[in-house]
C-alpha cells in the first residue's frame, strides 16, 4: 500500500514538473503581483529545528523564516505582510511552479538538475551544508567507508537520498535504506534502532544529537559526503524577482561584512551616518540602487532593520546560544575562515 | 421424577455466594472455563506489567510546568508544553482574539448534533431547523464577514481544522455517496456508467494523492487569477473520496433488500423516489449503519493526512511541538499520545452512537 502510494505520488510529482513547460510560466512581474496582493507568499519548511518553526504564540520563527521577513521588508516595507505557505520535500517545487509561492525559502539544495532542469533559479546560498551520518558509538565504526550492509534511515525526496545512492556505489558497498519522511520521524527510528545510522544535512545531525538523552553515546562520522548550499529559489524567468531576492541575501551578508546591525541601522543610515561609501551605498543614503531594483532607497536598511544582519540571524536561530548550538563553520564570513561572501554593493 | 413429600416448603435461602456479589460475577465473567481462566490470569499479568510504568511515566514522575524541554528529565513524561501550546493545537494559528469564535461555533455544535442524533428532545421542530442552519452560522462564525472581521481559512488549523473537514466531509459524503449509491443500480445507462466510473476511480486512487492534486495540480489547470480556497478543495476532496465508499456500503445496504419489496412498492402506485424515500432506503441504511460510521470514522481519521499539503491539523502541530527547538527530543511521545487521546475520545464517541443507534432501531423492528 505505502508502496503503491509512493509510486502514484511520484508520478504526481513528474506530472507536475512536466507540466509547467505545458502550461507556460507566464509569471511575469512577480514583483507588480507582490505589490498588488501586498503580501509575499514565502515557501517555508512544515517544521524544522532552526530553520522555519511556530514558537509558543504560533508565529513562526526559524533561520529560513527571516530570510522572509527581510524580503517582506524590503519590498514591502513591513516584515508581517507575509502568507507563510508550509511545503514538503515534494511539493516544494510544484508549488513555486504554479506560482502558490513567489520564493522559496525552505533549505533547499543548489543543484544542476534543478537550477537547470526544472527552470527554478537559486538566488544564492545562505547556509552551506553538507550530508553526513549519524550514528551510536557502540556500532563499531569510525568511518563511513566501514558502513558496508548497514540499514540507514533517510529522508525521502531529498538531495540526501541521491548522495547517499551515489556514495555506497562509489565505495562499493551495499546498504539497506529505511525511508522516512520528516526530520522527526527520522530522530524517532534511529532512536528505536529501526537503523544503524541515520544520514542528514551535518548541521541537522548535530541539533539531533544535541537533543538526545546521552549524546556522548553518538558520534557524526567524520565523511562529508556531499556539498549541500541552502538558498532560496524563485521561479526562473522573471530577472528582476530574481536580482531583487539575491541582493536583499547579499545586503544581509554584506551588512555583516560591514558591521551594520540591527541596532545601529537606523543611525548608520541618516545622512553623514556613516563615513564608509559602502554602507552609505548599501543604506540607501548615497547613490540609487534601490530605483535599480525597481525598490525604494531604504529596501536594504528596513530589510536589516527588521531581522538584523547574517551573523545576528544565525546566533538567534542555530548559533551557540541556541538548543542546537551550531559553529558558524563553512557559513562565517570570507574573512574569518568560512566562504560567506558578499558580492560588493557598487 | 422427583417430588417432596412432606408438603412444607423449604425456606427461601440467599442465592449461593458464587453467583451472585462480585465472586458471582468474577465466577461468571472471568472465570467461567479454564480457557478463560488462563486468559484472565494472561491479562491481569499483562496489565500489571504495562500500567504501572505507563503511570509513572505519565503522571508521577512526568514534568508539567516549565517554558523548554530543558526542564524535563527524561524519566516521566514532558508534560511542561500543555501549558503554551494547548491553543495551537486546538485552535492552530486562528487569531487568539478571535477564539471565542471557534467556542462559540463548538458550543452551538452541541444542540446541532443532539437535534439531528436524539429523537424526542424538547423543541424538536425548531431544534432540526436550527441543525440545518447550522453550517451556514459555523461558516459565518469562523470565516467572517458581514460585519466579523474575515479570517482567511489559511490560519485554520489544529484540532480545530480536524472538526472542520470531517465534520463537513460526514455531512455532504452521506447524501452524495447515497445518490451514487442509487446511481450504481440505476437502469439508466448513463448514470450508472457514471457512478460506476466516479466509484471506481475514486476508489483506485489513495487519498493524499486525490488531495496532492487539489492543491498542486489543479492551480496549474486554472488561470492563475483564479483560486480555490484551499481548505475548499481539501473539503471537496475528502468529501468525494468518503462518498465513493459511502456509496459503496450503502449499496451493500441497498442489496439486501428483497426485490419483492420494490415491487410491493410499484404494486400499490408508488413512484421510484417514493419507493427508495419510503420503503428501501430506511431498512437499506438501518443494514448499512455500522459500515457508515466506519467510513466516518476512517474519514475523520484521514483528516490528518492535510500535513502532507501544508496545513497544519492536530497533529501537524503535534510535529511542529517536536521539531521546536525548545522542545525538540523531550515530547516526541507525548505530542503523539496526547494527540492520539484526543482522536480516540471522538472517534469512540462516534462508534458508541453507532451501537446505541442500531439498538434503537432494532427494538423498533419488534
Amino acid at each position: 500500500m505505502i508502496a503503491t502510494t509512493r509510486r502514484v505520488l511520484s508520478c504526481a510529482v513528474l506530472a507536475a514538473f512536466a507540466l509547467p513547460g505545458i502550461v507556460g510560466t507566464a509569471h511575469g512581474a512577480t514583483l507588480d503581483d507582490v505589490r498588488a496582493a501586498d503580501e509575499l507568499k514565502c515557501g517555508i519548511n512544515t517544521g524544522l529545528a532552526g530553520f522555519a518553526n511556530t514558537d509558543d504564540a504560533g508565529n513562526w520563527v526559524g533561520f529560513d523564516v527571516d530570510y522572509c521577513k527581510a524580503l517582506a521588508a524590503a519590498v514591502l516595507g513591513d516584515a508581517s505582510k507575509i502568507q507563510y505557505v508550509s511545503l514538503t520535500g515534494k511539493n516544494r517545487f510544484p508549488a513555486l511552479q504554479a506560482g502558490e509561492i513567489e520564493v522559496l525559502a525552505r533549505n533547499t539544495t543548489w543543484t544542476f538538475s534543478r537550477d537547470v532542469d526544472l527552470g527554478l533559479t537559486f538566488v544564492g546560498v545562505n547556509y552551506y551544508d553538507g550530508q553526513g551520518f549519524l550514528g551510536p558509538k557502540s556500532l563499531g565504526v569510525s568511518s563511513a567507508t566501514e558502513l558496508d550492509g548497514a540499514s540507514v534511515c533517510i529522508q525521502t525526496g531529498t538531495t540526501t537520498e541521491l548522495n547517499l545512492a551515489d556514495f555506497f556505489r562509489t565505495h562499493n558497498m551495499a546498504y539497506e535504506p529505511v525511508p522516512i519522511e520528516t526530520n522527526s520521524e527520522a530522530r524517532a527510528a534511529y532512536e528505536a534502532d529501526r537503523c544503524d545510522v541515520y544520514t542528514s544535512d551535518a548541521s541537522g545531525l548535530a541539533a539531533t544529537k544535541a537533543t538526545f538523552d546521552n549524546p556522548d553515546d553518538h558520534m557524526v562520522l567524520p565523511e562529508i559526503i556531499s556539498k549541500e548550499p541552502l538558498g532560496p529559489v524563485v521561479r526562473q524567468g522573471d530577472d528582476q524577482w530574481a536580482d531583487i531576492t539575491r541582493w536583499v541575501l547579499n545586503a544581509l551578508i554584506s551588512a555583516e561584512e560591514l558591521g551594520v546591525t540591527q541596532a545601529n541601522v537606523e543611525a548608520l543610515a541618516q545622512d553623514g551616518g556613516s563615513d564608509n561609501p559602502e554602507v552609505q551605498r548599501l543604506l540607501g543614503s548615497e547613490g540609487s540602487m534601490g530605483a535599480m531594483l525597481g525598490l525604494d532607497a531604504d529596501w536594504a536598511a528596513r530589510a536589516i532593520m527588521a531581522v538584523g544582519n547574517y551573523s545576528e540571524i544565525f546566533a538567534r536561530h542555530l548559533g551557540p546560544d541556541t538548543r542546537l548550538g551550531l559553529e558558524r563553520g563553512l557559513n562565517a564570513l570570507y574573512s574569518a575562515g568560512g566562504i560567506l561572501y558578499s558580492p560588493p554593493f557598487r | 421424577m422427583f417430588f417432596r413429600d412432606q408438603g412444607e416448603m423449604l425456606p427461601e435461602r440467599p442465592a449461593p455466594i458464587t453467583e451472585v456479589g462480585i465472586v458471582g460475577w468474577l465466577r461468571i465473567n472471568l472465570f467461567s472455563s479454564y480457557g478463560n481462566t488462563a486468559l484472565t490470569l494472561v491479562s491481569a499479568a499483562l496489565l500489571a506489567l504495562i500500567v504501572p510504568p505507563f503511570v509513572a511515566w505519565g503522571l508521577i514522575d512526568a514534568q508539567f510546568s516549565g517554558d523548554t524541554g530543558a526542564v524535563c528529565s527524561g524519566v516521566g513524561a514532558c508534560w511542561a508544553w500543555l501549558d503554551q501550546r494547548l491553543g495551537q493545537f486546538f485552535y492552530g494559528f486562528y487569531p487568539a482574539d478571535a477564539h471565542w469564535r471557534v467556542n462559540v461555533t463548538a458550543l452551538l455544535l452541541v444542540p446541532a448534533l443532539l437535534y439531528v442524533l436524539v429523537d424526542n428532545l424538547p423543541g424538536a421542530k425548531f431544534g432540526r431547523w436550527f441543525s440545518y442552519v447550522y453550517p451556514l452560522l459555523a461558516a459565518y462564525l469562523l470565516v467572517g464577514g458581514f460585519g466579523l472581521e474575515v479570517i482567511s481559512t489559511d490560519k485554520f488549523g489544529g484540532f480545530m481544522l480536524n472538526m472542520v473537514v470531517g465534520l463537513t466531509g460526514i455531512v455532504l459524503s452521506l447524501p452524495v455517496g447515497i445518490l451514487l449509491a442509487l446511481g450504481r443500480q440505476s437502469r439508466l445507462p448513463v448514470i450508472r456508467l457514471l457512478s460506476i466510473t466516479f466509484i471506481e476511480a475514486v476508489r483506485g486512487v489513495p487519498l493524499i494523492t486525490l488531495l496532492f492534486v487539489a492543491i498542486v495540480l489543479l492551480q496549474l489547470f486554472l488561470p492563475p487569477e483564479v483560486s480555490l480556497d484551499q481548505l475548499l478543495r481539501v473539503i471537496i476532496m475528502v468529501t468525494l473520496f468518503a462518498s465513493a465508499y459511502m456509496a459503496e456500503v450503502v449499496r451493500g445496504g441497498l442489496q439486501a433488500i428483497p426485490k419483492g419489496q420494490i415491487e410491493g412498492a410499484q404494486a400499490v402506485g408508488l413512484g421510484y423516489w417514493q419507493t427508495m424515500r419510503l420503503i428501501v432506503l430506511p431498512q437499506a441504511l438501518r443494514i448499512s449503519i455500522p459500515g457508515i460510521v466506519n467510513t466516518f470514522i476512517g474519514l475523520f481519521k484521514d483528516t490528518t493526512l492535510v500535513i502532507i499539503i501544508g496545513l497544519f491539523d492536530l497533529l501537524g502541530h503535534a510535529r511542529l511541538l517536536q521539531t521546536n527547538p525548545d522542545w525538540i527530543g523531550d515530547v516526541d511521545h507525548e505530542a503523539y499520545l496526547f494527540s492520539a487521546a484526543v482522536f480516540f475520545v471522538i472517534c469512540f464517541l462516534m462508534s458508541r452512537y453507532s451501537v446505541s443507534l442500531e439498538k434503537q432501531l432494532s427494538q423498533d423492528r419488534h
